[in-house]
């Protein structure tokens, strides 16, 4: 993220400000202040980092050795719509990775990688517990199940 | 009952499943639909958790005929209306056809999915509203927490729970009573319970299934837990990708908290309990209880050795007793229906039933509860219909990442923890993915060891490095170089990593492998020595496809899908595919209409 001046970044900070005034400042708030804070600016960039350690009373490295270990969090700017296609057991027997390729090819991107346009975030996860339905995909909160690499692009179409 | 008296109750299903099926718009049609026909006081639609059968949803079911019907779209609304709620008339062709003989099923309990079931930890699921705290207590809801907490003293609590032989259903199998005792013994002036809802095992959902349809049952049974170890202050972790889950059970524990059933002094028995919601951050480690209980202290969710066990020293230092949640479900059942009830169930050494997440190439994919020492084949042919287009079985997979796959030899095994260990793969969570002959088990013991090793969480050397090495022999022998001695060297890992691993996910992260290479050893040898992958999985190894010259017609459609370009011709003469660019994805096959494309 380009420096900010003073000013900016007390305002960009601001809803943050707001969240952890929330919370006491305890170690065990710290999840959940960074889902909350992930929630409120798409991801987790330097400064809201810098900033949840002041308000918690932590370690910056604290704060930055949770974030690297829970594949929830992310430090990149992510796509508006995020499309976690499922790569778990009762998945893969009945094809995810072809539902995975269709969706790549779609989209033009890999999985972890975010369109240029931010519209799309692509990502393979493990297990969306819908595996009666396998292969099964999410985008946002809906989760589109039986699919086929055909069904692809007409689903992709809804969210564009 | 607060509400008018209706001649017909609609149950739909709007677990995740059906949801995703298009419950959601069907409940909207069927809305409009009886309130065109001014049937909206007579007829009443209740939204419920999942049935089990989410391979066949959006599911409705008409009470008080209880007429089941599937796969029901907002077009058959109307039609349901007018034949059934308006004349009386079963609508056919919406009835469930099963799967061996083609036979349709009017009701529920005649369908050989759910006619072999015995439903305890999931007898709420789909038959109440589990937003509505009243349809919970009317079917017998908090009878039993209300009992222990008036009448019996902590100790009876244990003890009852010791005699039901009841084992934890989150994987391990300890019994539950013996651990209520531990923490029970533990002195000190607070203690925590834990709801462990992480549900990190990839192919099992019962955890998510039964706080969608029944989340007052866990709130129950944790109250009892709580009063029996003296804990007042409790904690459900449940994995972020489970929204709908975490917003039933935080409604569940708003109406519970104002019933006064959740709070302090609660049935004037002086007893205190709160109940938190943890929502995990996506780490399948944190599903172990010292990893779970870190994160929820805001750390990296990495576990600690034990002893210390919970019960002695767990969050914040304090005693603490963890379970999972199908182990909750049960508690309510066995203090109202009693020891002797619950341990008629099942097997000697493993009493009761267990929920399994039936997966995979099979024709009734869903959620089956049954009772312990059931076989494999009948969960498989009875209850889930047997394998899909005419295909052969192959294995079954059981545990999950910490579990094995069983052969054909093994289906009369009688499933309990013991019979499962002792044949080498585990109970776990529950999951049970069945595999047909086009299932490659050199493949699926890299896929689960794969996922172990990127969620390995790196602070025990034996599970970081060890299973990489692993993974990398098994990345060898699917792309085709596979050498003389991997076999060796990867039972010889395995057993080094299971024993020095420090927490349950190395120590039983070979398991798959060594499950395949004991059952499946022939299929290992084949990519070894014959660079061949009998099921034709691995691409790497699978054969070039090649057109019948003579059959093609010229059409060109197996060129349109070919992903790497590999096939050329021109219209209306025969197509060629250039074996060394193909790979064997088989694209093409399905697609040319005069089946010329075959592989070679
Ligand atoms: C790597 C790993 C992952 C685990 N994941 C879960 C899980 O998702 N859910 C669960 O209930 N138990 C899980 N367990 C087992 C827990 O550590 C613990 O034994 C269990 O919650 C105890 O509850 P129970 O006695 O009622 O089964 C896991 C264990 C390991 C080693
Ligand atoms: S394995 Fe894909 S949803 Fe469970």
């Amino acid at each position: 993220m380009a420096e900010m001046t003073e000013e900016k970044l007390a305002e960009f900070l601001e809803p943050l400000k707001e969240i952890l005034s929330r919370y006491e400042k305890k170690e065990r708030y710290l999840i959940p202040v960074l889902q909350e804070a992930q929630e409120e600016y798409g991801y987790l960039p330097e400064e809201v980092m810098k900033e949840i350690a002041l308000g918690l009373n932590l370690s910056l490295s604290q704060v930055y050795g949770v974030v690297t270990f829970y594949s929830q969090f992310h430090q990149q700017p992510r796509g508006n719509n995020i499309i976690r296609v499922c790569m778990g057991t009762a998945c893969h027997v009945r094809g995810g990775e072809g539902i995975l390729n269709a969706i790549k090819d779609e989209l033009g991107i890999e999985a972890g990688e975010t369109t240029d346009d931010l519209e799309f975030t692509l990502e393979s996860v493990a297990c969306i517990g819908a595996c009666g339905l396998a292969p099964v995909i999410m985008v946002n909160d809906d989760t589109h199940g039986r699919l086929t690499p055909e069904k692809v692009p007409e689903i992709m179409a809804k969210y564009k | 009952m607060k509400d008018s008296i209706y001649r017909s109750h609609v149950l739909i299903c709007t677990g995740t499943g059906c949801v995703s099926s298009g419950a959601k718009t069907l409940k909207d049609s069927l809305n409009e639909e009886l309130a065109a026909n001014d049937l909206s006081g007579e007829i009443k639609i209740v939204e419920t958790g999942c049935h089990g059968f989410c391979e066949k949803g959006p599911i409705m079911i008409v009470y008080p005929e209880g007429v089941f019907y599937c796969e029901v779209q907002s077009d058959d609304v109307a039609e349901i209306v007018e034949e059934h709620l308006l004349k009386g008339r079963t609508v056919e062709r919406l009835l469930f056809k099963e799967p061996m003989t083609e036979e349709q099923i009017p009701s529920y309990q005649d369908i050989a999915f759910y006619k072999k079931q015995q439903r305890i930890a999931l007898a709420n699921c789909g038959k109440i509203d589990p937003e509505d705290i009243d349809e919970y207590i009317a079917l017998g809801g908090y009878e039993a927490a209300g009992k222990v907490l008036t009448e019996m003293d902590a100790q009876e609590v244990v003890d009852t729970i010791k005699d039901s032989g009841l084992r934890g259903r989150g994987g391990g199998g300890f019994p539950t009573g013996l651990k209520w005792q531990f923490a029970k013994n533990s002195e000190s002036d607070k203690k925590y319970l834990i709801c462990n809802a992480d549900e990190g095992d990839p192919g099992a959902f019962m955890d998510r299934s039964i706080l969608e349809g029944d989340p007052h049952r866990i709130i129950e049974g944790m109250l009892v837990a709580a009063y029996a170890i003296g804990a007042d202050e409790g904690y459900v972790y449940v994995r972020a990708e489970y929204p709908l889950a975490i917003k039933r059970l935080e409604k569940a524990i708003e109406d519970a908290e104002e019933y006064g059933l959740l709070g302090d002094d609660i049935f004037s028995s002086g007893f205190n309990f709160k109940l938190h919601i943890k929502k995990g951050a996506g780490a399948f480690v944190c599903g172990e209880e010292t990893a779970l209980m870190n994160s929820i202290e805001g750390k990296r969710g990495m576990p600690t050795p034990r002893p210390p066990y919970p019960a002695v020293r767990g969050l914040w230092g304090k005693p603490t007793n963890i379970n999972n949640v199908e182990t909750y479900a049960n508690i309510p059942y066995i203090i109202n229906e009693g020891v002797d009830k619950f341990t008629a169930i099942g097997t000697e050494g493993s009493s009761g039933t267990k929920v399994f997440a039936l997966t995979g190439k099979i024709n009734n994919t869903g959620l089956v509860e049954v009772p312990m020492g059931t076989t494999l084949k009948e969960v498989i042919f009875e209850i889930g219909g047997g394998l899909g287009q005419g295909k052969k079985f192959k294995a079954v997979q059981t545990g999950g990442p910490s579990g094995g796959c069983l052969p054909e030899d093994y289906l009369d095994l009688p499933i309990d923890y013991d019979s499962l260990l002792d044949a080498g793969t585990m109970m776990g969570s529950g999951g049970m993915v069945v595999m047909d002959e086009d299932s490659c088990m050199v493949d699926v013991a890299r896929f689960f060891l794969n996922f172990t090793q990127s969620e390995s969480c790196g602070k025990c050397t034996p599970c970081r490095e060890g299973t990489k090495r692993m993974l990398e022999i098994l990345n060898r022998i699917t792309d085709g170089e596979g050498k003389e001695g991997d076999i060796e060297l990867l039972l010889e890992l395995g057993e080094h990593i299971k024993s020095t691993s420090l927490c349950g996910l190395g120590q039983s992260a070979p398991n798959p492998v060594l499950s395949t290479v004991r059952y499946f050893r022939d299929e290992y040898e084949a990519h070894i020595h014959d660079h061949n992958c009998p099921a034709g999985v691995c691409s790497d190894l699978a054969g070039a496809y090649v057109i019948d010259e003579e059959a093609c017609i010229g059409c060109s459609k197996c060129a349109k899908v070919c992903p790497v370009d590999a096939i050329s011709g021109e219209i209306k003469n025969p197509f060629t595919i250039d074996p060394d660019v193909c790979i064997a994805c088989g694209a093409c096959e399905p697609e040319c209409p005069v089946d010329a494309i075959s592989q070679g």
